[in-house]
């Protein structure tokens, strides 16, 4: 059996010239939670839609449950529960009907699911889906999609425009969900204080390219900050390897790095600066520093 | 027992490490008993509303460091704490805790004087809570 429920090798997709997704090569181990970070328009979309088989790359494979995207069946379809961007709902169907016509639709139906996520959201069963708030319309997707029992969940920035407890309740969702062993989460996100709660795996993709993809706990291990203190800072920095964002305060160099070594620590300290100190770096720290610089220094893969 | 962990997102110390921490205070300051029960690991990731992966890390380094023990089928409790630490290895990390501890009080420009009596006066709480006297 394939210890990954989701492996794609080098995909590609172009729209025209502009290449959305660059050689993305994702591996997604079974159980567990998966953050994909990055900004909008980096290619997140693009990638959970070529698993889906709803993009064709342009070039690479994607596999999903041992299925290919391309002629992923319905028995495998049915295994996966996908909550799009968008939450697309049929709006004349009451919050009663959608139960049914999920039941109708997959292979697996538990109502119970479905019931206690509607009761956490607080909906109205006989509330039509088209009269629901953004939070509400979330709820409800989030509950026909799980009471599908997925054994994988993708989920597109499943958090984006809900409340602060709407938030809360899709958090408990998730967590739930990965109380079974065998259940996998992937999910993308701009909300770090969710990823640091629920991720086992983290991937930050960047202008289409997957730059981290690392355990939780390997990331941060991975990830430091030097501060370097200087009487006089000197003009330019030599080439560090591993430098992933510098950041120039009055006499203080402050560079987060990934993979620091005795080498790193070399050559910084041929800087001669009047202090060094090393110190760990947040998630949400490390993240941003990622994604605001340019270039592919620090890769973590 | 109130054993009332609050975690925080967004800081340089790792949740798991936070939960650690905050076991081990509540433990030196009597808040927790030898013997007391833990919640378990889908109780307390529940009520953090964490990755369980997160506490049964946190757990799994306590029981390592023998805070706590796991028994069988029962659960999760205090542990009569042994020392696992060589000689060495405490003197380092008594020496890295006072490294901190020191620079934060001259940063305040507190005084040696004031220093010590401080000292001395957490330290008689301590071990009058504790019972330990073992100063």
């Amino acid at each position: 059996m394939n210890d990954f429920v989701i492996q794609t090798n080098g995909l590609t997709k172009f729209y025209g010239k502009k290449c959305a997704v660059d050689q993305v090569s994702l591996t997604v181990p079974r159980g567990g939670v998966y953050a994909l970070m990055g900004r909008n328009g980096s290619g997140k979309t693009t990638t959970i839609r070529m698993l889906l088989g709803l993009v064709t790359p342009t070039r690479g494979t994607a596999s999903v449950l041992g299925c290919s995207s391309l002629d992923l069946t319905p028995a495998v379809r049915s295994r996966i529960g996908y909550l799009s961007e968008s939450h697309y709902v049929y709006r004349w169907m009451k919050i009663a009907d959608c139960a049914k016509f999920q039941q109708g639709t997959f292979f697996r139906w538990n109502q119970t699911i479905f019931d206690a996520i509607v009761d956490h959201f607080g909906l109205d069963r006989s509330t039509k889906a088209g009269a629901l708030s953004r939070g509400e319309r979330a709820g409800l997707c989030l509950a026909m999609t799980l009471g599908t029992e997925p054994d994988l969940l993708i989920l597109d920035d499943p958090a984006l425009g809900l409340d602060p407890v709407a938030r809360r309740s899709l958090v408990e969702a998730m967590l739930a969900v990965t109380s079974h062993s065998e259940r996998t989460i992937l999910f993308s996100s701009h909300l770090l204080d969710d990823v640091e709660r629920v991720a086992d795996h983290v991937g930050i993709i960047d202008r289409g390219v997957l730059r981290v993809q690392a355990s939780a706990d390997d990331f941060r291990e991975r990830i430091c900050q030097w501060r370097l203190t200087f009487e006089t800072p000197p003009d330019a920095l030599p080439a560090v390897t591993g430098v992933v964002h510098t950041e120039y305060l009055d006499n203080e160099i402050r560079l987060t790095i990934a993979n620091s070594s005795d080498e790193t620590e070399a050559a910084l300290r041929a800087l001669n600066p009047k202090r060094m100190e090393k110190t760990g770096v947040g998630l949400e720290r490390a993240v941003i520093d990622y994604l605001t610089t340019r270039g592919s220094s620090g890769s973590l893969l | 027992m109130a054993l009332d962990l609050t975690i925080a997102t967004g800081s340089s110390t790792p949740i798991y490490r936070q939960v650690v921490d905050q076991v081990r205070r509540a433990v030196v300051r009597r808040e927790l008993k030898v013997g007391d029960q833990l919640p378990s690991v889908r109780v307390m990731a529940e009520r953090l509303l964490v990755n369980h992966n997160t506490i049964a890390k946190a757990y799994g380094e306590l029981v390592r460091d023998g805070d706590i023990e796991s028994r069988h089928g029962k659960g999760v409790f205090v542990a009569q704490k042994r020392s696992i630490y060589t000689r060495a290895e405490r003197s380092r990390r008594l020496d890295d805790a006072l490294e901190t501890f020191l620079g934060e009080a001259i940063a305040l420009g507190i005084d040696t004087d004031e220093i010590l009596q401080s000292v001395t006066k957490k330290l008689s709480n301590f071990t009058s809570q504790s019972g330990r006297g073992q100063a």
